[in-house]
């Protein structure tokens, strides 16, 4: 393999896992959602570069799924909404900044020697590309478990959904990338939606996922 | 009936979907609701037809013993469901906790989760599949938060997150199934068709399969609503319309249960890789003596229920994790069995909710006074779905038990422990509900209760008398699932 394919996919793959760090540590609603941003155009190049070595034009059409609707309208709209429904700009979070990051350090060893041992077969790009998008695939869930808060934890989520679709675009001539990437798109823009349809602020007075608790209903 | 067998895959699959178009479009609910009914039917019927007339397996469909039963299970349950959908919503419509704009919605999801169901079921790619349990967790989700209450919101929220994460998770392991393919069958489409991979499973990378299979059974085992990852469902349960707390019980957690039998036979085939058995065993163990604990404490009706449903869920994952041809023949018995009883107990449930105009169970007493049929008939459910004798529920447990004993004694002790503490739970609570001072509204019911009676004349007569081309139906499953 080319030597400087092989050194910008990994940059790339290796840029996504840094910016969930990045994400990790936020405390702002809209620096997170800039972050967010980054980490979706991040990933559009990412698999515009996967396109361009596997010779598979279809991944270009996931590029730019990825490009337009998550780097662009997605964080736009959130922006948008978290104005407009007055949500809380801080981030709260369950546990502190310290453990988390420690957290997230032994989240991304943990995938590295998963996914090297067992991929031990395939070739050195998809085997170090999977195991980063393993890695941001924990620290999607890592962020989403430590967010009390419900944009965040979408965030989380969406984070999470970058990962998949780099495991997917690197794994070589996988079937149906595309149709699953406008599936997940699909249930982005849902859920994205849902935050603004069920208007949870006005209904819960927070977009705090502790005051849903409240309504339960457990303790009737 | 000649062109419906012969195009009965197409129907299974399309129908609903045209179905839900239409009724997308519809303004009068009692036209949408008899179609719904109509559409339903006639997708059963095709379903029966893949009995006899078994389509042609190709790249994108598959047909076999295996998800024959799946099938017409849910295409049946979700006939009959309709059927008291029907006779559901024109009280919510009275009482104005349902608009007509909602109804149309209502229907339209309805079907689509139909045919997404039965995509997920029939579908011989294993992304395919995953898409379409994904659509179908959608509609659901979409479905629980119909009656914008903070509740319903929450539980449709609170569903969404975890169904995503579930969801997210079976992807991964999935994209990890097609990386151990690729080697074998190659680049491209055939990576991840299922009777390929099942052909070449044999010389998969052993590594590159365990660690598929731990995402797989997370992912589809969120959705079958096993504990640890059950958080969403007795909530989706309590707060969406009881038509679809019943599907959601009776059909949408079989199609998550199938999803992981399929994994678990790849996993089977491989000389290497990990025993799937074992995990399996031990969440549906877990699961089992949680939800057994957690029924004593439910004050809600609802709640009662979907719990009972975890608890059962445990017990099939159990079976099937057990393995061997008694556990999985148990196995196949016990969830028939189960959709079967705890989608008539939703029925019942429903049409009491709707008269009493509460789900709290302190404030249901007495409905073997006020209103006998319904009275006797949740009386009739609850003891079945208990695993009293002679309903259907006994004997599946009774051959999932005696199985375990023989080969794993502790293994069973824990199972009977968990089988007697949901059973204390649900007699204890079934008691205050049917017998003693009648308590709260106790108006006239609007019913049909033939869907009701249906479901639990099957269960009764399946606990006295199975018929033999049913066992050896079941049989010759069991075999082939090792």
């Amino acid at each position: 393999m080319d030597r400087l394919a092989f050194d910008i996919a990994h940059f790339l793959a290796g840029g996504l896992v840094l910016i969930s760090f990045v994400l990790l540590y936020q405390d702002r609603l809209f620096a997170l959602l800039n972050a967010y941003a980054l980490q979706a155009l991040t990933l559009a190049f990412a698999v515009a570069w996967q396109a361009h070595i596997q010779e598979a034009p279809h991944l270009y059409i996931t590029a730019g799924i990825t490009l337009v609707f998550k780097a662009l309208i997605i964080p736009v709209a959130l922006h948008r909404m978290v104005a407009r429904l007055g949500v809380h700009r801080e981030v709260e979070t369950v546990v502190s900044l310290v453990p988390t990051m420690l957290g997230g350090i032994g989240l991304v060893a943990l995938s590295m020697v998963v996914m090297l041992r067992v991929t031990h077969g395939a070739d050195p790009l998809t085997r170090e590309d999977l195991a980063f998008a393993l890695s941001v695939v924990l620290l999607g869930m890592l962020m989403m478990v430590t967010r009390t808060n419900a944009v965040s934890q979408v965030v989380g989520f969406m984070s999470l959904e970058n990962g998949l679709i780099l495991a997917a675009a690197a794994a070589k001539g996988m079937p149906l990338v595309v149709e699953i990437s406008v599936a997940f798109s699909v249930l982005i823009a849902l859920i994205v939606i849902g935050i603004f349809l069920f208007r949870i602020r006005e209904r819960f007075d927070s977009v705090d996922l502790q005051a849903l608790d409240d309504f339960r209903g457990e303790h009737r | 009936m000649n062109a419906l067998a012969a195009y009965n895959i197409q129907i299974i699959l399309f129908l609903p979907l045209l179905t839900a178009a239409v009724l997308a479009s519809l303004k009068s609910y009692k036209i949408s609701a008899a179609i719904n009914v109509g559409s339903a039917l006639v997708t059963f019927v095709a379903a029966c037809s893949l009995l006899a007339a078994r389509p042609h397996s190709g790249r994108y469909v598959l047909v076999d013993d295996l998800n024959i039963v799946f099938v017409v299970l849910n295409t049946f349950v979700a006939f009959t469901t309709s059927a008291f959908s029907a006779s559901y919503i024109s009280h919510e419509l009275e009482t104005q906790r349902l608009t007509g704009a909602h109804l149309r919605f209502y229907h339209a999801m309805y079907q689509l989760l139909l045919g997404a169901m039965n995509l997920a079921l029939v579908a011989n790619n294993i992304g395919i599949m995953w898409v379409a349990i994904e659509v179908a967790t959608l509609t659901t989700v979409l479905m629980v938060g119909i009656y914008r209450t903070p509740a319903a919101l929450e539980a449709a929220w609170k569903y969404f997150i975890l169904g995503s994460v579930g969801i997210a998770l079976a992807l991964f392991g999935t994209i990890l199934i097609y990386m151990a393919a690729r080697p074998v069958v190659g680049e491209g489409l055939n990576g991840m068709v299922w009777t390929e991979l099942i052909q070449h499973v044999a010389a998969f990378d052993p590594a590159l399969l365990n660690l598929a299979f731990v995402f797989l059974l997370l992912g589809y085992g969120t959705k079958v609503g096993l504990a640890p990852l059950h958080a969403w469902l007795p909530d989706a349960h309590a707060e969406g319309p009881t038509p679809i707390s019943a599907v959601l019980s009776g059909l949408l957690l079989n199609v998550a249960l199938y999803a992981v039998l399929r994994f678990k036979l790849l996993m089977a085939a491989n000389a290497g890789a990990i025993a799937p058995g074992p995990l399996m065993v031990a969440l549906g163990l877990l699961s089992l003596v949680f939800a057994g604990f957690m029924l004593y404490r439910r004050g809600d009706i609802k709640r009662l229920f979907a719990y009972s449903s975890i608890e059962h869920m445990g017990i099939i994952v159990f079976a099937f994790g057990m393995g061997g041809a008694i556990a999985n023949f148990a196995g196949l018995l016990h969830m028939t069995m189960h959709s079967l009883t705890k989608s008539a107990i939703f029925f019942a449930v429903g049409h009491v909710t709707q008269v009493k105009g509460t789900q709290q169970i302190a404030d249901i007493r007495g409905l073997t006074t006020t209103h006998p049929f319904l009275g006797w008939a949740l009386v009739v459910g609850v003891i079945a779905i208990a695993g009293l004798p002679p309903a259907g529920v006994f004997m599946s447990e009774f051959l999932i038990v005696s199985s375990t004993i023989s080969r794993a004694p502790v293994l069973a002790v824990l199972l009977v422990i968990g089988l007697l503490v949901a059973f204390g739970a649900l007699l204890l609570r079934l008691h205050g509900l049917a017998f003693g001072e009648p308590k709260g509204e106790t108006g006239p019911v609007h019913a049909s209760y033939l869907p009701l009676a249906a479901h639990l004349s099957l269960v009764l007569i399946a606990g006295v008398y199975l018929p033999p081309p049913l066992v050896a139906w079941f049989q010759h499953i069991a075999a082939s699932l090792h």
